[in-house]
């Protein structure tokens, strides 16, 4: 029996942990309204994913909560304190992997805790700790352009894990990687989320890949942007990595959410 | 891969130098010598110690010129990049310079300043700093801003913003106008000396054409067009050595 709640801005229900709640947040660009009066909540140590067609405003909604854009009006918290700017309680992975191409993998993995103030000799075991854990041990020393996307994507996520953020923001991290790199990327997205205790917040237009990785999804709609649902999916998630995608459960929530989009989509 | 690009670049030498040669065995002038007269000349030169005298009269005003002009139009440069306002209160002027014909601006020069190493100082640095300035400036304004986003998602300051996302982004250009900067540098050294007072250099080329003794004057010319390459080879080195991963291109393209 699918779990679907129908519950656009709901209030959190009581006893629910959310690490990051989104408070009527607007946000126009000159006559353009990217976002309006838009409400959602995320539960601590969750992926939600931020799921619409292009222009509903969620990779502005995201940068919003890393603090790199500023609302109009409205109010983010994040463990109960109000963002103003970039914290040391988020960490974000970009779309285009954004890596210096002048610095080698250890260096780009350290670049967060360099600009922390962290020493030399200690920022780069951390660096290494991570490295190996994405899979690219032995490739310290390589530059960017050596690595293929896929990889130069771990470089990214690395990055992130390794100032140890409690909230990961990811702006469709996969979107540059090919199809079956992206396949192996959501597997192991699967078994960070359960290892790590930290809260994703994952930006992705691909509803197949929202619903294989989210404990929830919020669907945006575009202009004006709004919430027009939030999905829980919860029947196959302890199932294992295999059997999801042909989980009943999984192929009933991808045919209606494409159901519920293919109007907005031009 | 190392021995024939060493390779291409000796046969490039080589066709350049028999041309020269072959013309000047036509000859295509009276006062053009041939490579291998000229070369004769340059040694005889080189023995005589005249070359070194020049060279130490010639580089005062280059170096002084070229350290000023890498220093301040890197400087300038950066803070044009920076900031609209700079861009529109500075960038004219560095367009006007890179425009004017120097050669009719030099007595104004030599009035305002003497005929001493100020003036030849102002022709290099006018010859070598609006290109540096404007490169510079380019390259800061034009750091792919998915860059700056992710050094202050990490919490950079605006000073690591600077120092580690913006200068590193810009270098490639920084040093690319770096080098034609330089060149045209050198070019303003020697045009200070046949302009202003015929000192170092610019003295040989002046002389030995008065008594037409072409070959050194080819010689003298050889010598300072021999140094901007050498120059500008350790130049990319040192770039390559500071921006290793630069040396082929964005990884994010």
């Amino acid at each position: 029996m699918p779990q679907i709640d129908d519950a656009p801005e709901a209030p959190a229900a009581a006893g629910v942990d959310n690490a990051v709640s989104v408070r009527g947040v607007s946000k126009t660009y000159g006559e353009v309204e990217a976002l309006k009066d838009l409400s959602l909540d995320f539960p601590r140590g969750q992926l939600t994913s931020l799921l619409g067609p292009s222009g509903c405003g969620k990779t502005t909604l995201l940068k919003i909560i890393a603090g790199l854009l500023e609302p109009n009006s409205g109010e983010i918290e994040v463990n109960g304190q109000p963002v103003t700017g970039p914290g040391p309680d988020r960490a974000f992975v970009f779309q285009d992997f954004a890596l210096l191409p002048w610095a080698s993998v250890v260096r780009n993995v350290a670049f967060g805790l360099e600009l922390r103030g962290v020493a030399k000799p200690e920022r780069e075991e951390v660096a290494q700790k991570y490295i190996s854990d994405v899979g690219l041990g032995g490739f310290e020393n390589a530059y960017p352009h050596e690595l293929s996307g896929g990889m130069r994507q771990r470089v990214g996520l690395a990055r992130a894990l390794s100032v140890d953020a409690q909230v990961l923001l990811m702006d469709e991290p996969f979107s540059a990687v090919d199809e079956q790199t992206r396949r192996k990327f959501q597997e192991d997205l699967l078994s960070l989320v359960q290892n790590e205790n930290k809260t994703f917040i994952f930006v992705t237009h691909s509803i197949e890949e929202a619903v294989y990785v989210s404990d929830q999804i919020a669907i945006l709609l575009p202009r004006p942007s709004r919430v027009l649902e939030i999905i829980k999916p919860s029947g196959f998630r302890h199932k294992g990595a295999d059997t999801i995608r042909r989980d009943t459960e999984y192929l009933d929530i991808v045919d209606r959410i494409w159901a519920s989009l293919r109007s907005y989509v031009e | 891969m190392l021995k024939r690009s060493i390779l291409l670049k000796l046969l490039s030498a080589a066709i350049v130098f028999g041309a020269w040669e072959i013309a000047g065995r036509i000859p295509v002038s009276y006062a053009f010598p041939t490579f291998l007269e000229s070369m004769s000349a340059l040694i005889t030169l080189t023995l005589e110690g005249t070359i070194f005298t020049a060279y130490a009269e010639t580089l005062k005003p280059l170096v002084v010129g070229v350290i000023i002009s890498a220093v301040l139009g890197i400087g300038l440069g950066l803070w044009i990049g920076l900031s609209a306002k700079f861009d529109w209160l500075f960038s004219p002027i560095f367009i006007v310079m890179q425009s004017a014909p120097l050669a009719a601006l030099i007595p104004l020069l030599v009035m305002a300043y003497g005929i001493g190493l100020t003036s030849k100082v102002f022709v290099v640095c006018i010859m070598a700093m609006p290109v540096i300035v404007l490169n510079t400036s380019g390259a800061v304004r034009n750091t792919p801003s998915v860059f700056k986003e992710m050094a202050r998602s990490f919490l950079a300051s605006e000073r690591d913003i600077i120092f580690k996302v913006i200068i590193p982004a810009a270098s490639p250009i920084i040093f690319s106008g770096l080098r034609l900067g330089i060149s045209a540098g050198f070019i303003g050294a020697i045009l200070s000396e046949l302009k202003i007072t015929p000192t170092g250099v610019g003295d040989i080329i002046t002389y030995s054409r008065s008594i037409a003794d072409y070959p050194s004057m080819y010689a003298a010319i050889f010598s300072i067009i021999l140094l901007a390459v050498l120059f500008l080879n350790v130049l990319e080195k040192l770039e390559n050595y500071l921006f290793e991963g630069n040396n082929r291109g964005y990884a994010s393209d």
